[in-house]
């Protein structure tokens, strides 16, 4: 399948590559350019294949409190953006995704590698409830980030659009018609996206580009959101991981409204939960890559889930899931190749706002 | 399109081969390798001294993508490393037949390089990936 920006990306230079049956720029011909671009001005992403569900009905906000581990009555009036969990029974997550509250229901973003089955769970989790849960067709995403990305998003918008963006706080959003932007991202940086039709992403792209904005691919996506310590599913979490062994415990709200899966973690704290994800950065020469072991006091202790090198930090990253409590008294070695090299815990994200801003961990 | 430089050998796995005055052997990856790896960030070389045999890894180059084994192209000692690549290791994707370099050998058999691709054939090689 191609984005209604395939041509574009192909004129921009992209490389492109097969993302879960998606045609995917990976690059424009460097991803660390790109990943600059986007901390020190501006970059564009499309992310048009992403999942776009629309949950409306009488029951939609029961349904969703029901249905997510992060709690949408704190989306308490139009206009309002959430992150969440979406947990099975044993706590593990099915997915990770962005819930936006519009004047008709709620407009969920979810990932594309995930979209039949959560479909699949959406559908039946909803039996019961009053309401009509929707894929949107047809739209395309724009996510557009960077210290620049506001001011020039602002040049680049309709009149109409860049006054609603303009009024927008972090984590705010404005419907018009199908149409979205939102004050959300996945870099670390400020920004925004946008959930257009076909012509209207095309459009912006083309003036984003006209203004200096760099077109910046999935490679660069990941290496962002990595150091701005954001999980990947499929890497960092899946349904063998529950929320507090990737760093997710701060979305989800126990409050007595009884949501999937909430059982399982309250078991999981009662028996106090063993593993949890931390940062880790090479001190020598290296790059950590998922998979590679992370050993202590000469025992396995944890593994790297996501592993780049940091373009902003200019050395290897990761993050590692570390089993047990009391594993980080020793010094911390990555098994890289067979050799073992120091690395060092630290607290996440490991960049915001273009600065590092990691600390070791004690 | 990549560059294939006609007055090297190649070896399937995408490493360049230079036969130079003094016997000796330069080594390093092909412009086609570096496309497909995208931006290098990490390259460990060997020690000096090192004796490889033909086919068994000898370096390692890192992109933003993955790891890559670098084999020996011909059983040989390390006489020199491209100490330069440890800084600036995106010098392989801007010079990768002159100053993004691997290593240089003294390779036991000066004739084994014969054995390796042809221009020609890597060429072919390269087309057949990339369509």
């Amino acid at each position: 399948m191609q984005t209604c920006l395939y041509a574009s990306h192909i004129d921009a230079g992209g490389k492109m590559v097969d993302f879960s049956g998606w045609q995917m720029p990976i690059h424009y011909g460097s991803q660390i350019e790109e990943h600059i671009a986007v901390r020190q001005h501006a970059g564009v992403f499309d992310v048009s294949h992403m999942t776009v569900i629309d949950v409306t009905g009488k029951d939609a906000t029961t349904f969703l409190r029901h249905l997510l581990a992060n709690d949408v009555v704190k989306l308490s009036r139009v206009g309002q953006a959430l992150y969440s969990a979406m947990l099975d029974e044993r706590g593990g997550i099915i997915d990770d995704l962005m819930v936006y509250r519009g004047p008709d229901g709620y407009r969920l973003v979810v990932n594309c590698g995930t979209r039949e089955k959560d479909l699949v769970w959406l559908q039946t989790a909803a039996a019961g409830f009053d309401v009509l849960v929707e894929e949107a067709p047809h739209l395309a995403i724009l996510a557009v980030q960077g210290p620049k990305a506001m001011d020039l998003l602002g040049t680049a918008l309709t009149p109409h659009q860049a006054h609603a963006l303009a009024e927008l706080k972090p984590f705010e959003c404005a419907f018009s018609g199908q149409d979205m932007i939102a004050r959300t991202g996945y870099t670390g940086e400020l920004g925004a996206e946008l959930i257009l039709a076909a012509d209207a992403a095309c459009a912006l792209w083309d003036r984003l580009r006209a203004l200096g904005v760099k077109p910046a691919g999935l490679g660069a996506r990941d290496t962002l959101r990595l150091e701005a310590g954001l999980n990947l599913y499929g890497s960092d979490m899946d349904e063998q991981v529950t929320p507090s062994a990737c760093n997710l415990s701060w979305t989800v709200v126990h409050n007595g409204r009884d949501f999937i899966g909430e059982k399982a973690l309250l078991a999981e704290k009662e028996a106090g939960g063993d593993r949890r994800l931390i940062g880790v950065v090479m001190t020598d020469r290296g790059v950590l890559r998922a998979g590679h072991p992370i050993v202590s006091g000469g025992r396995e202790v944890g593994v790297i889930t996501s592993g780049a090198f940091s373009p902003s930090l200019q050395r290897g990253i990761g993050f590692a899931r570390i089993e047990g409590a009391n594993e980080l008294k020793a010094p911390l070695l990555a098994v890289i190749r067979g050799r073992e090299m120091p690395v060092l815990g630290v607290t996440l994200p490991f960049v915001r706002r273009g600065k590092a801003c990691f600390k070791p961990l004690v | 399109m990549a560059e294939v430089r006609d007055d090297v050998r190649y070896l399937a796995t995408h490493e360049w081969v230079k036969l130079e005055a003094d016997g000796s052997v330069v080594v390093g990856i092909s412009d086609h390798a570096q496309d497909a790896l995208g931006d290098v960030v990490f390259v460990e070389l060997p020690e000096i001294g090192t004796s490889f045999v033909q086919g068994s890894e000898m370096a390692v180059v890192e992109s933003v993508k993955a790891a890559s084994d670098i084999y020996a192209p011909v059983s040989g000692v390390v006489v020199a490393c491209n100490s330069a690549l440890e800084d600036a290791p995106e010098t392989v994707n801007d010079s990768p037949y002159d100053a993004g370099w691997f290593v240089r050998l003294t390779p036991d058999d000066p004739s084994s390089i014969e054995s390796l691709l042809s221009p020609d054939a890597y060429q072919a090689l390269c087309d057949d990936e990339t369509h």
